[in-house]
């Protein structure tokens, strides 16, 4: 199988049922990209397929071979930039876990609509879960990558 | 978690000054055996090996007695160090360090173990890092001294320059290796707080936000050693119910599964992949003994429990004057039964442990809240001595108490595997999320039945209250906390009650129940401060008071309460009107030595909706070492208190439990999450810790401003919806 990922190709022999959130993790080494749940609950394993926010826990990797895949390692651009500045700016992170997930998720908002209001912020990112619960500082991260990509 | 002792500050400094020094002067000085202590005790190379490390590069690595799982012990630690060994902020980093009771013992929590949990890490990191700094200090400063041929008294450190007026200076790592040729001197003065650059300054920040923002931070599931095989294990369906046989046939013909192995805790299914593993498990075919399994549903186990309440109970936790008298006498009586779930923990990152055995040495990997105490089980497991086991204490998704049982299950079950396959290759045994929301190990159900009285004047003057709920403690390490059959995990937040009520009682009756049980985060405070702020708020209406009015006049001992009360009141504009649809409820409660007062929003919709809306939180956790991190941690367990409060629950049927994965066990998302306001209390007092404070108030806090909404008391917990 032959996957486009962070912009380089990579082959690769595996069951091509196999979901991409694994072989991201376990065949090619990018594990930055989380298993939270493997049931499309909690988000911790969103990657970018053709720039649409997905859940690799679910999608089998025979279904995205020809689509650019964007995983958290190869996040740029000017809305990654400012979601990552944003992030540190407020220390958002507690244990951490799931903040791919949130990164990859807020991004694929703010490239889609970058002025977004609480409550297109609820509609992307409830599928996100955060046991640490840094959800207030998730939604103050977002208004600020706004800010950020204004100036 | 009950057991929780607070130690006078002069002991506390003694007692780690002791410890300290014995291992600098033992470990290096005077070139004794290795301790066993370091992340790497093979580079031996810093007066710390303990506590910190200096590399050549200047870089200052602390390596915590803690482990990380979010809270943001990591960055507080460090900031102590940087403090007394003036370095610069950006010259710290932090890891885990191993299995070590002598070294890294949690002074707050007693001093027998390593762990961290009770919201003790910072209390007991004090005194002991900030000597660990001062001490490396020192010995940089002799360094120079005897370098440069100046008088100590004339040198500088700051920001992690090391200097004397002629001009000489120095950099850490320039002089770390004449500084480990130091004397370790017997005493060194820690500074001045007003002298403190650091410790509790609002510029502190996380020294992991910029991995954990990048993805490049790694967790024990991303470690991926030479060979290594990852393991599924199928876990019984029953609690209690072991393998009868099994039939890996099928199993063994999955592409990638490598071996199919027994294990106690069920049957291991190793794979050369996670994805392997999985479908391994999915094919296997187990054959269960339930004959001992518990079989008992929560409505079976619920009537059970009321059953008990009704009966005279087990064991009298505290008493005093006489309640049945004074509730005889009460003008008013009021009397209420409340109900909670069992209540999963449901870290982020799924439980997961490494095993790796090369002769004689055991390596194990994971981020573990006990360390010494795994290491302890993994010597028996392994049948090994104990310092042949090497913990590697990683960075944790999230934890809440999950990742410390007192069996260590997670890595008796990579040992096994490993062992099962001849210690061939490493072995990670890696839970799914079903594994972790089914295998137990929950916050215990209870039942608490409370009756209270009001005399004429509005004074409560009589309470009674009975717990009815499992054990925690009992047949842990920690039995001898078990007195007289009252375990204090179940009680704390009732039984020492800040409340001067004249005639008060609280009795415990234990279920005896095959589900096996775990410290939750805040443990028995999550519980009991929803049931004594409920019933506070319920006689304060019967009374005709204001809600925070009647609880200040019942705290008059307690100042610390008063303050949050008074403090949230005013930035909670109590006394103002709220516009429509809006409601308001308070909560205060002390956990572990931190008291955090909540005044909670609530917009209530047209169908009988409602949602939190705003949060106003104070806390007096004594010193603010990290103002910034003590924020983050009420913002966060706001948000995982008023999740259980609104959502979570694992019920059984039949024994086995409903629930699976998130879609069943639910939990806070974003769109629930209310604005947080957090106030600290500004205070030099000894820390007091705040990881676990802020969950107990939110659940009484919300649920008394659904009382100002609908006039009615909601006592099932996760609280039903309004219509
Ligand atoms: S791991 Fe994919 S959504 Fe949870
Ligand atoms: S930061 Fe821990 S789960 Fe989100």
């Amino acid at each position: 199988m032959k996957l486009l990922i962070n912009e380089a190709s990579h082959e690769f022999d595996a069951d091509p049922e196999m979901p991409l959130l694994w072989v991201l993790r376990d065949l090619l080494g990018l594990t930055g990209t989380k298993f939270g749940c493997g049931a499309a609950q909690c988000g911790a394993c969103t990657v970018h397929v053709d720039g649409v926010a997905v859940r690799a826990c679910i999608t089998t990797a025979s279904s995205v071979e020809g689509q650019a895949i964007t995983t958290i390692e190869g996040l740029n651009g000017k809305a990654a930039e400012a979601v990552q500045e944003a992030w540190m700016r407020l220390d958002v992170p507690q244990c951490g876990y799931c903040q791919s997930g949130q990164i990859m998720s807020a991004v694929a908002l703010l490239t889609e609509n970058a002025t977004p209001g609480d409550a297109d912020i609820d509609a992307a990112m409830d599928g996100n879960l955060c046991r640490c619960n840094t959800y207030h500082r998730i939604r103050a991260g977002i208004h600020e990558a706004v800010r950020i990509m204004e100036r | 978690m009950g057991r929780r002792q607070t130690y006078p500050t002069k002991e506390l400094s003694r007692r780690s000054f002791l410890v300290l020094s014995a291992v600098a002067g033992g470990g290096l000085v005077l070139g004794l055996p290795n301790l066993n202590a370091s992340a790497d005790e093979t580079s031996a190379q810093t007066p710390f090996e303990a506590y910190l490390r200096i590399a050549p590069d200047s870089s200052v690595t602390v390596l915590s007695a803690h482990v990380e799982m979010g809270q943001g012990i990591f960055s507080g630690i460090a900031a102590l160090v940087a403090e007394e060994l003036d370095a610069d902020i950006t010259q710290m980093h932090a890891v885990g360090a191993s299995g070590n009771t002598r070294l890294y013992n949690n002074i707050t929590m007693g001093g027998t173990m390593q762990e961290t949990q009770g919201s003790s890490a910072m209390s007991s990191s004090f005194e002991r890092y900030r000597r660990a700094g001062a001490t490396a200090r020192a010995m940089l400063v002799t360094a120079a001294a005897r370098t440069w041929n100046v008088a100590e008294e004339e040198i500088t450190v700051d920001a992690g320059v090391i200097a004397h007026p002629s001009g000489k200076s120095a950099s850490f790592g320039e002089l770390v290796e004449a500084a480990v040729r130091q004397p370790v001197p017997s005493d060194v003065k820690l500074k001045d707080p007003k002298d403190w650059r650091y410790i509790g300054s609002e510029k502190l920040r996380r020294l992991d936000a910029k991995a954990k923002s990048s993805g490049r931070q790694d967790y024990t599931i991303d470690i991926k050693l030479p060979d290594m095989l990852t393991a599924v294990v199928a876990h019984p369906p029953l609690f209690g119910a072991a393998v009868k046989s099994f039939d890996a046939a099928a199993a063994k013909r999955v592409k990638g599964v490598v071996d199919v192995v027994e294990i106690s805790h069920g049957v291991a299914v190793l794979g050369q992949n996670m994805w392997a593993a999985i479908k391994g498990r999915e094919a296997l075919v187990v054959e269960w003994n339930n004959d001992k399994a518990e079989k008992r549903g929560s409505a079976r186990l619920l009537q059970e429990y009321r059953d008990l309440a009704a009966r005279p109970a087990d064991a009298l936790a505290v008493s005093r004057g006489d309640a049945d008298l004074a509730m005889a006498d009460a003008a008013t009586t009021l009397e209420a039964t409340y109900e909670f779930p069992f209540l999963a923990h449901a870290p982020m990152e799924p439980l997961n442990a490494i095993a790796h055995r090369l002769g004689d040495r055991l390596d194990l990997w994971g981020g573990f809240q006990m360390p010494d105490h795994y290491q302890k089980i993994a010597a028996k497991t392994a049948d090994l001595p104990q310092d042949a086991v090497k913990l590697h204490v990683t960075m944790a998704g999230g934890a809440f108490g999950r990742r410390g049982t007192p069996d260590a299950q997670i890595v008796v079950e990579a040992i096994e595997c490993a062992k099962a396959i001849g210690w061939r290759v490493p072995v990670k045994v890696q839970w799914t999320r079903e594994d972790d929301i089914t295998a137990g190990r929950y916050r215990p159900m209870c039942v608490h039945v409370l009756k209270a009285g009001l005399t004429q004047e509005g004074k409560v003057s009589a309470w009674k209250h009975r717990i009815v709920g499992q054990s925690i403690l009992a047949g842990t390490q920690y039995e001898q906390y078990v007195q007289g059959g009252v375990d204090p995990s179940l009680t704390e937040g009732a039984a020492d009650t800040p409340y001067g009520i004249p005639h008060f009682a609280v009795e415990v009756s234990n279920a005896k129940v095959g589900v096996p049980t775990l410290w939750w985060r805040a443990v028995g405070h999550s519980h009991n401060a929803y049931v004594m702020e409920t019933m506070i708020d319920e006689l304060a209406a019967a009374a005709g008071s204001d809600p925070i009015e009647f609880r200040i006049g019942l705290l008059a001992e307690r100042p610390r309460h008063i303050q949050v009360l008074n403090l949230v009141a005013e930035k909670a504009n109590w006394g103002k009107t709220l516009s429509a649809g809006r409601f308001r409820g308070v909560a205060v409660h002390e956990t572990y030595g931190s008291v955090v007062a909540q005044v909670a929003e609530i917009v209530v919709d047209g169908d009988g909706g409602f949602r939190v809306d705003r949060v106003v939180c104070a806390i007096d956790c004594g010193l603010a070492v990290a103002p910034d991190q003590i924020r983050a941690q009420m913002e966060g367990g706001i948000g995982f208190g008023l999740g259980a409060t609104l959502h979570s629950k694992i019920t059984l049927s039949d024994g086995a439990v409903d629930q699976t994965n998130f879609d069943t066990y639910e939990v806070l998302r974003l769109s629930g999450m209310p604005k947080v306001e957090v106030h600290i209390v500004p205070l030099t007092s000894p820390s007091t810790g705040a990881g676990e404070a802020s969950v107990p108030p939110i659940g009484p806090a919300v649920a008394n401003a659904l009382a100002a909404a609908t006039g009615r008391r909601s006592r099932v917990l996760p609280l039903q919806p309004l219509s």
